[in-house]
This record gives C-alpha cells, structure tokens and sequence, in this order.
C-alpha cells in the first residue's frame, strides 16, 4: 500500500517539478506554523502544556513529512502515470476561476443572485456549453429557488441586492 | 435485553410522523446526491450544518443519517450504470457491475445492490444497536491519556494505512489538524494562527473546508479533464427482478460481505474501500464460477456492496460511543453534535437515549425506505444521471457558494473556500487523499484537550502516555499500524512482484 519499490522509482528518477513544489510549500507551511506558533505568548500558569505545544508538535510533523515529501520528489515523484498523462484543460481551469473570482467580487455589491448568475454561466461555459443566454436563465432561476429556500428554511440570510429586495417587494416573501 | 427495550423506545422516536418525514427527506436526497457524480454525503451534510440552528438534534440527525444511508445506495447506480465511481467505497461495485450493465444486465445488478445494501444495511444497525452498549461499558473507563492515544491510532489508521502513501495522508492529515488549531485557544484564550485577521479568530468553519475540497476541487478536478473523455450512460436494461440463479449466487455474498463490512467498520480505524476489496477478493475465492469475473459476476456486485454498507454502519459505533470519527462524513456529523453543545462518547448513551436509539431506530426505517426508493423508483434516478454535466456542475458550485456565503456573510470565507478548493485539486491532481484533512480537522482539537488535561492531570509527565497500560497498548499498536507495512515489505523484500507504481 505504501509507494512501489524504491529501486525502481530510483532508476528512472528524475526530480518531479510539480512534486518538488509541493513537498517545498508543505515545508515551507510548517516553518511558517513554526514562527507563529512561537510568537503566541504563554503564561506561566500553562508553561507545560500551553497553547503552544500541540502546534509546535503539528509543525515539526508536517516540517518532516515536507522532507520526505521533497526526497519523494527528487526521487522521480509520485504523481499517478495516468494523471501524468493528462494535461489539464487550461481554458476549462480559466472560465471557473474567472467565474469564482467575478463571484467573491460581486456578492456583495451586486447581490447574492447576480453573482450567482455570472458564476453559473462561466462554469457551464468551462465545461463547454455554449448556449449563455439558456445558462443563464437555468442560473437565474437555481440561484432565486436556493436564495429563498435558505432564506426560508434555514433561516439564512445570503447577502442581498436589488434583485432579491425588488423580487420579495412585489410578491412578499415566497416560501421555498 | 436492555438493548432491545432501548431501542423499542428509539422506534417511538423515530416513528412520529415528523421524524418519518425528516428520515424520507434524508434518504431521498441521499439517494439524489449518491447518484449524482460531484456530490457525496460529506458535502450534503456539510451544505445543511446551519439546520441545526433551526430544528432539534434527533429530527436533525435522522436526517443527516438518511443522508448517509442513502448516499450509499445511490453510489451504486451510478458505478453500475456510467461507471464512474461516486466514491471510492463503489470502485469494486463498477467492476461488475458496469460489465454487467454492458451485458444487459442491469437491472439484475442494481437489485442485487440494492437488496444487498438493505441485508447488510439492516445487519449492520442491529450490530450498532448491540455493539454501541458493549462499546460504552468499555470506553467509560478511559481517561483522558487513553481518548488522547485512540485518536493518535484513529489519526495514524485513517490516514497512513488505507490510502497509497503513508507520507501524503500524513501530510493531509496534518494540515486538516492545523486548520483546526486555527482560531482562540480555549483554554488560555490566545489566538493562534490567525494572522492578524479578526475573521479567523473564531476558528475556521469545517463547512468551508468540506465545501472548498468536495465541491470547489472536484469541479475543477473534473472540468480539467473533462473534455478528455465523456461518460457513456448504460440505459436501463433487463429485469428487476433477479432469477432464481441470481438469488442463489447473491445471498452468500450479500451475509459474508456484511461479515467483512461490520467488523472493520465498527474499528476505530474505519475505511469503507478496505472492505469493498477485501469482499471482491473473497467472493472471487468462493465463487463457483470465477472465470465470471471480470466479465460481470453477480457476486462481485452484492459482496462488495453489502460490505460497503455494513462498514458505513460500523462507522457509526466509534462515532456515538467514542466520539470518534473515522471518515469524512462521520467527522461532519460530529461537527453537528458540537454545534448543539453534545459531545458524543460513552455517556451520550446515558444522557440522550432518545437521540441515539431514534437515531439508531431511524436505520432500520431508512433502509426499508431506501429498499423502496432504489428498486420500484429506480427509473427516476437514472433520470438524474442526464444532467447535462455544465448544469451539474455550475449548479453545485452555486449551492456551494451559498452554503459557505450564508453562514457568515463574509467574503473572507469565500476566499478561504476557492483557496481550499484550489489545494483540493492539486490535491486530487497529486493523489493526496482529503478525508484526512476533514477528520484532522475535527479531532485534532478534541485529541489536543485530552493532551492538554492527560498532561494536567500527569503534572507535565510526558510518560502518562506509555505508563497506563491501554493507553500504551492503543500507541503500540498505532506504532505498528504505521511501521508494520513498511516492515513488512522490508522484510519480503527479495521477490519483485511489485508492479512500478502505486494505484
């Protein structure tokens, strides 16, 4: 169950970009959970078993695991040859995250159902449909049913804009 | 039998017309999302965690365990019928079970799951109702040096021994348990982790953690690779109603899958796939046509999807005695207990009877229920299955965005949740498993309290761990847990058979 032969691995190895990258960035995590952990202050009351312990604990084990995770990757890596093989659509990757950046960015000025709306057609658009106008129909009426059934039986207020305050102004609030 | 009177009364519980409406409710949109591709258990139950402001603990986890039962039903279909696994506890099921839709024998694949998964389902809650009180007499003599090392054992189980790599489900494991130390300290007030945001101070929300690695990192997962291949779906074919020789060869299956599921399951190690494997190889041993398989074998299709069920019900055994979670799901819906102010354990028992025995009552209903809903109803789920892949998917990252948007207000969760969605991916990208992060996420805060008090109580002495003798034997066995396999390979070292490359 644990990594194939080492031998093996070590006779075609050649370090693995994407690997490398990631066993550096879990190292460079635990060095980072390092320095904050010690800039917590501790009174002496708790000077054995303080709030610092467990994430001082918690960064040395993942400042280790990046160690290994980089020999790993040296070592030729890991990735999955299947996954290897794969190269990942760059446009569909590009649609969804414009999609969720244009979303955070949206929420709150224009309203939870517009920035539904732009979301709901970039990642239908990142998944190759073409038809925006049907999208966006399909993503208006999604996010006003999940909008007032949140609202209503969660209890949950998602941020609102003049769409939603216009809608529950002329037909009072509908139950989802 | 106290058990039995236990659970008499769970049954008027859990057979008030509200609670049945609550366990329909969680069962069919169970079945819903185990069916759709993209959604899974973890995420539903993570998306409804605000209902439990609204509703009271029972109706709120006979929904979630609905949910829960359900999922596992309707992961079935769509390994049969597409053969793309929903989860990873349906592999083994779409290695038959796909062959036999091919053959045209669907039909006969998805009633053998079903009726599978309601054998073990209904064996598996009568192991609960039965194993729970056994378990609690047990654990009530833990002290908080013991709780601290099963949870090391639960940490070092779930996350070094069931996936491919021992250091990625370590390294996962260990960054869910550092988003779970994000936030004020309660025991000394401190902040720790938050980086001078306010927004992190009360800790970050396991529902935008769930969500961003569920829901975010799937979709993009899949929308990067999606144009690569599309996924042909078997229409519906041959009887429901499975032959004589169907029965025949299933029934064994269906009881040694149960066999296999349970018992693993119900250990706080957890892991459904380890049964659905251990379940094929089986069945493959016994059965007397073995040339079948691969080719779509009938018993390839009930062991596996028995075993899956048992296990997902053993899962519930450490999670209400012990407070112990041992999958993703399992971690959620103790984030459910705490957002009540319940922490399961051995005394949730004594102290609500009513939730666990309504709960436990409410299996036995839900699988009767998923009975109905997966066989007679089977054409309306595989009406779900031509979603159009671009509506599915925009659609769950809507709901997703509401979900994580709603409980806060605050965008700071939202940029939290596409970050996470993004590490999920180059997670799933570079086979790093992501239950590790949600269980690490929720232990690790309870496993550092009962740290923090073993410690108190030992005046500062770090031996209290290796000096009472269950907390020690629970760390050798952790120890061997992590150290065994590679031993062990150390010592088979001379033959080869190793093929280059882990699945």
């Amino acid at each position: 169950m644990t990594s194939g032969s080492q031998e093996e691995e070590a006779a075609r190895a050649r370090p693995a970009i994407g690997e490398t990258i990631i066993g550096a960035g879990v190292l460079v995590l635990a060095i980072v959970m390092f320095w904050q952990a010690m800039l917590i202050p501790v009174s002496p009351l708790y000077a054995k078993v303080g709030p610092t312990v467990v994430p001082l604990m918690t960064a040395a084990a993942l400042g280790l695991l990046g160690v290994l995770l980089l020999i790993d990757a040296w070592q030729g890596g890991w990735q999955p040859e299947e996954e290897k093989t794969v190269k990942p659509d760059r446009a569909a990757l590009l649609w969804i995250i414009a999609g969720l950046v244009l979303n955070v960015a949206l929420i709150g000025p224009a309203g939870f159902t517009i920035a539904s709306i732009i979301l709901f057609v970039c990642v239908a658009r990142g998944f190759g449909s073409k038809a925006i106008v049907r999208d966006a129909l399909i993503g208006a009426a999604f996010a006003l049913i999940a909008y007032f059934g949140f609202a209503t039986t969660l209890g949950i207020n998602i941020g609102s804009g003049w769409l939603e305050s216009t809608i529950e102004r002329v037909i009072g609030v509908e139950g989802g | 039998m106290d058990a039995f009177s236990q659970l008499l009364n769970g049954f008027a519980v859990a057979l008030t017309p509200m609670n049945l409406l609550w366990c329909l409710l969680g069962t069919t949109l169970g079945t819903a999302i185990g069916v759709l591709p993209g959604l899974g258990p973890a995420l539903t139950i993570a998306l409804l965690l605000p209902i439990t402001f609204k509703v009271e603990p029972t109706a709120a986890f006979i929904l979630f365990a609905g949910i829960y039962y359900g999922a596992m039903y309707g992961g079935s279909t769509t390994s049969i019928l597409l053969n793309t696994p929903g989860e990873s506890a349906t592999i083994v099921t779409a290695l038959e079970g796909h062959k036999m839709a091919r053959n045209g024998r669907a039909g006969a694949a998805l009633a053998t799951a079903a009726i599978g998964s309601f054998v073990a389902g209904t064996i598996g809650t009568l192991g609960i109702t039965f194993l729970a009180p056994v378990v609690v007499d047990w654990a009530l003599r833990f002290g908080p040096a013991d709780y601290f090392s099963l949870m090391v054992f639960a940490f070092v189980t779930v996350s070094a021994v069931l996936g491919s790599s021992a250091v990625r489900g370590l390294a996962t494991l260990f960054f869910g348990i550092w988003l779970g130390l994000i936030g004020v300290d309660l025991q000394t007030g401190q902040a720790r982790f938050t980086f001078g945001l306010p927004e992190l101070l009360d800790g970050i929300n396991v529902v935008v953690v769930a969500v961003g690695l569920f829901a975010v990192g799937e979709t993009l997962y899949v929308a990067s690779r999606y144009r690569f291949g599309k996924d042909e779906i078997i229409p519906l074919s041959g009887s429901l109603w499975m032959t004589l020789e169907e029965w025949k060869r299933s029934w064994k299956p269906w009881l040694r899958g149960a066999a296999i599921g349970f018992p693993i399951g119900a250990m706080p190690a957890g892991g459904a796939e380890i049964p659905t494997f251990l379940s094929y190889y089986a069945e493959k041993k016994f059965s007397s046509k073995p040339q079948e398989f691969g080719k779509g074998a009938i018993e390839g299709v009930a062991g596996p999807e028995a075993a899956n069920n048992a296990s997902a019900a053993g899962v519930l055994v450490p999670m209400l005695t012990l407070g112990l979670p041992t999958s993703a799901t399992a971690a959620i819906m103790l984030s459910a207990f705490q957002s009540y102010g319940i922490n399961p354990g051995p005394l949730l028992l004594q102290s609500q009877p009513q939730l666990v025995w309504g709960l436990i009552a409410s299996l036995f209903i839900g699988n009767v229920m998923l009975l109905v809903l997966n066989l007679p109803l089977i054409a309306i789920w595989v009406k779900l299955l031509q979603i159009p892949a671009p509506l599915l998917y925009a659609g769950i990252l809507v709901f997703a965005t509401i979900g994580t948007y709603g409980i806060t207000q605050s965008p700071v969760d939202l940029i939290l949740l596409y970050l996470i969605g993004g590490i999920g991916y180059l997670m799933r990208r570079y086979d790093f498993p992501a239950a590790p992060v949600i269980i690490g996420m929720i232990l690790g805060p309870l496993a550092e309290q009962n740290f923090r008090q073993a410690m108190t109580i030992s005046a500062g002495d770090w031996t209290v761990f290796f000096t009472r003798p269950l907390s020690a034997t629970i760390l050798a066995l952790a120890a061997l847990a992590l150290f065994g396999p590679k031993l062990y390979q150390l010592a088979m070292r001379p033959k080869p058979d190793h093929v280059p490359g882990d699945a």
